[in-house]
């Protein structure tokens, strides 16, 4: 069996906080990611949804080593990734790249556009200056801008072209895997739409698998073969896009599709809604077994018991997988 | 695997040559180009830049124009009010004009302190455009009938080197040590803040002055020793406060850059840090720096006058506008108002100072990002 191209093994990500004791350990820990699992393929895609503060972004983060991870690997096509240095790191860098979710603040307003697609090409150490330039225009004409607006600065464009921007900066490398952390929410909806079009036209032409962290289940039902539903730092669920849809297993994913309003007042009327109680417990205590016991709908007096005692494992049943004590 | 994925950006050549052309004529705005267009329209400030390099030119070219000598007394016009007289000619048309260079640049020597060869250079050529004509005693002279025009402009030239001196400081000093102590964080940033804080609380004023005692009674020695004289501590000390709160901003505009998304997206591509430093954050927090810069200089143009006026600046015959005021006071009695020997000297430090705030202002408005576009 080939190597997945991505495989991520309990990654876990705790921030100290608060005040740290006098031998300088601190006291508290923010379970921001706990022990997440899985792997993407060769141009596959993958959707992570969850809603704010569940760690989605935390998880994006310590795959592309902005932040060390705690304990757990993240290993590229076998390579573990988690334990490498700056500058082992660097032949790796070109394959996985990352788009930002806010492109106001992802492109640095003192470059012109050619700088800022002709800098992952110098990191990566690919051309020389004259083949550069041309790639720095092939790259802008990929994501559908114009190239003769490559001495332009960042401020002179609208936020979906600099997100197209940001875009052309991840692709400058050739990479086989783009992590996208909420690239589309600080969007229009119109720009939205043209943004995944882009992103998954780009998927075809490039072979590129995605790591998509999304808050809106549309957007990722849209571009993602597959899904996976984070809840407290933790993976609920994760399936085939189309059977997650259809069939959540999950009491948290029921809960998250039946938030999705649908485009015909008649049938939004009579839906049945799953209102969930209470708000997300807090990362820093987080409850003690399955982590959504305290709010799940389906908790019944039998398995009670078991789900505020015991952690759920996620437990593979052919395609899909969720964490769930409950039958 | 690598040849035929990279086919996948090939673009004609030709097609790319003409794009490149065309890319060059739609040349973007850049910020800085916005900020000076926005600091044009700004009138004040705009005069004050003006105003402001022109000041600078004139100390430059002090030696060029043909000033009375600014040490040079004459106790026959002591305390001479200002006059629209003209000007006559000084000791160069008694000399000689047969006489060899050095005989004039002995004589020249006389006149002022020790000159650089540049200023050599500038005597010469005024002698050469001026001959031996020069101003009249147009602001007035001094207890000592020494030239008010001339030691303004010559005392200017002290101010500009101070506040030079402090700006470099601040920028070399202050910029990498406040980059680094953001950049790093955690430990190493506490204690090299706590470092400026330590540095902060030192009283300067107490320093400088135990400093310039102690040299007094060292002097021979330090100088023989050490090359170090009055003035050389003066800048070190300037030096030594200047760059702390430049560090500090810094700090505080690293801190907030660091976690940009721009600066993660370079550390994703596998950045240094060094090149983060370099080409992200240095540039960005250049505005803020220059900024900051245009409101230390006249901090420190008025520290060096406030410790020339205590006598611990600079010594005669050097001239600076902090001496060319103890002088004026002295020279104030109230059976006769010599105003000139206090109005002028006050006057060309004031207008300094305000042009230099003004230019402060304007240019945190310029270079402002969310001005952008607006008047």
């Amino acid at each position: 069996m080939s190597q997945p191209l991505l495989k991520v093994q309990d990654l876990t990500k705790h921030f100290p906080v608060g005040p740290r004791t006098i031998f300088g350990k601190p006291e508290q820990f923010l379970r921001a990611v706990d022990g997440v699992s899985f792997q993407i393929e060769k141009g596959g895609s993958l959707g992570l949804v969850g809603e704010s503060g569940c760690g989605k972004s935390t998880c994006a983060r310590t795959i592309v080593g902005l932040h060390p991870a705690t304990s757990g690997s993240v290993r590229y096509e076998g390579v573990e990734l988690t334990s490498l240095s700056r500058r082992e790191w660097l032949p790796y860098r070109r394959k996985i790249q990352m788009i930002f979710q806010d492109p106001y603040a992802s492109l640095d307003p003192r470059q012109t556009v050619a700088q800022i697609l002709n800098e992952p090409l110098k990191l990566f150490g690919l051309g020389r200056p004259r083949e550069r330039r041309l790639r720095v225009l092939a790259l802008l004409e990929a994501v559908g801008l114009n190239p003769r607006h490559v001495q332009r600065y960042p401020h002179e464009f609208s936020g979906g072209q600099r997100q197209r921007i940001g875009i052309a900066r991840a692709l400058a490398g050739e990479p086989d895997l783009i992590v996208c952390d909420e690239p589309v929410s600080a969007l229009d909806v119109s720009i939205q739409a043209q943004i995944v079009n882009l992103l998954s036209e780009l998927r075809e032409r490039f072979d590129l698998a995605y790591l998509f962290i999304a808050h809106d289940l549309a957007v990722v039902r849209h571009l993602c073969e597959r899904i996976a539903v984070m809840y407290l730092g933790r993976l609920v669920e994760e399936a085939p896009r189309d059977e997650l849809f259809k069939n959540p297993a999950h009491p948290y994913t029921k809960a998250l599709l039946s938030a999705v309003p649908y485009p015909d007042p008649e049938v939004e009327r009579t839906r049945e809604r799953i209102v969930l109680g209470g708000d997300v417990p807090s990362p820093l205590t987080p409850p003690s077994g399955c982590p959504f016991h305290p709010r799940c709908h389906q908790v019944g007096d039998v398995s009670g018991d078991r789900c505020s005692r015991e952690v759920p494992a996620l437990v593979h049943e052919g395609q899909r997988s969720r964490a769930c004590h409950l039958d | 695997m690598s040849a035929s994925k990279s086919k996948r950006f090939d673009l004609d050549e030709a097609d790319a040559e003409r794009l490149l052309r065309e890319a060059r004529e739609h040349k973007g705005i850049s910020l800085w180009q916005d900020a000076s267009r926005r600091l044009r329209r700004n009138r004040p400030s705009w005069y004050a830049l003006v105003f402001l390099i022109g000041f600078g030119l004139l100390s430059f070219l002090a030696p060029l124009l043909p000033l009375r000598s600014p040490v040079r007394s004459n106790l026959d016009i002591t305390l001479s009010a200002p006059t629209l007289d003209g000007g006559d000619s000084n000791y160069l048309a008694t000399l000689d004009p047969q006489a060899d260079s050095t005989t004039i640049t002995r004589e020249i020597e006389k006149d002022y302190w020790e000159l650089s060869g540049m200023d050599h250079g500038l005597i010469s050529l005024r002698r050469g455009i001026f001959g031996s004509w020069q101003t009249g005693h147009w602001l007035g002279t001094d207890h000592l009938g020494r030239d008010l025009l001339s030691r303004i402009v010559w005392g200017s030239r002290t101010s500009i080197l101070v506040s030079l001196a402090a700006a470099l400081c601040s920028l070399l000093i202050g910029v990498f040590y406040g980059s680094f102590s953001g950049l790093a964080g955690g430990r190493i940033d506490n204690l090299m803040m706590r470092i400026v804080d330590i540095l902060y609380s030192i009283p300067f004023i107490f320093v400088v002055i135990f400093l310039i005692t102690l040299i007094g009674d060292h002097r021979q020695v330090l100088e023989e020793e050490w090359g170090l004289d009055r003035e050389k501590v003066f800048y070190l000390v300037i030096g030594a406060v200047y760059w702390l709160t430049m560090a500090r901003v810094v700090r505080g505009q690293v801190l907030s850059l660091k976690h940009t998304e721009f600066v993660q997206a370079a550390r994703v591509m596998g950045a240094s840090t060094l090149h983060i430093l370099g080409r992200h954050i240095v540039p960005n927090v250049l505005s803020v720096v220059i900024v900051y810069l245009t409101l230390t200089i006249p901090a420190v143009m008025l520290f060096e006058a406030f410790l020339s006026f205590l006598g611990l600046g600079v010594e005669p015959p050097r001239v600076s506008w902090g001496l060319i005021a103890v002088d004026g006071t002295s020279a104030i009695n109230p059976l006769r108002i010599h105003w000139w020997v206090v109005v002028f000297p006050a006057l060309a430090m004031g207008s300094t100072l305000l042009a230099l705030n003004v230019l402060g202002d304007g240019l945190r408005d310029a270079l402002d990002p969310k001005m952008r576009g607006k008047e």
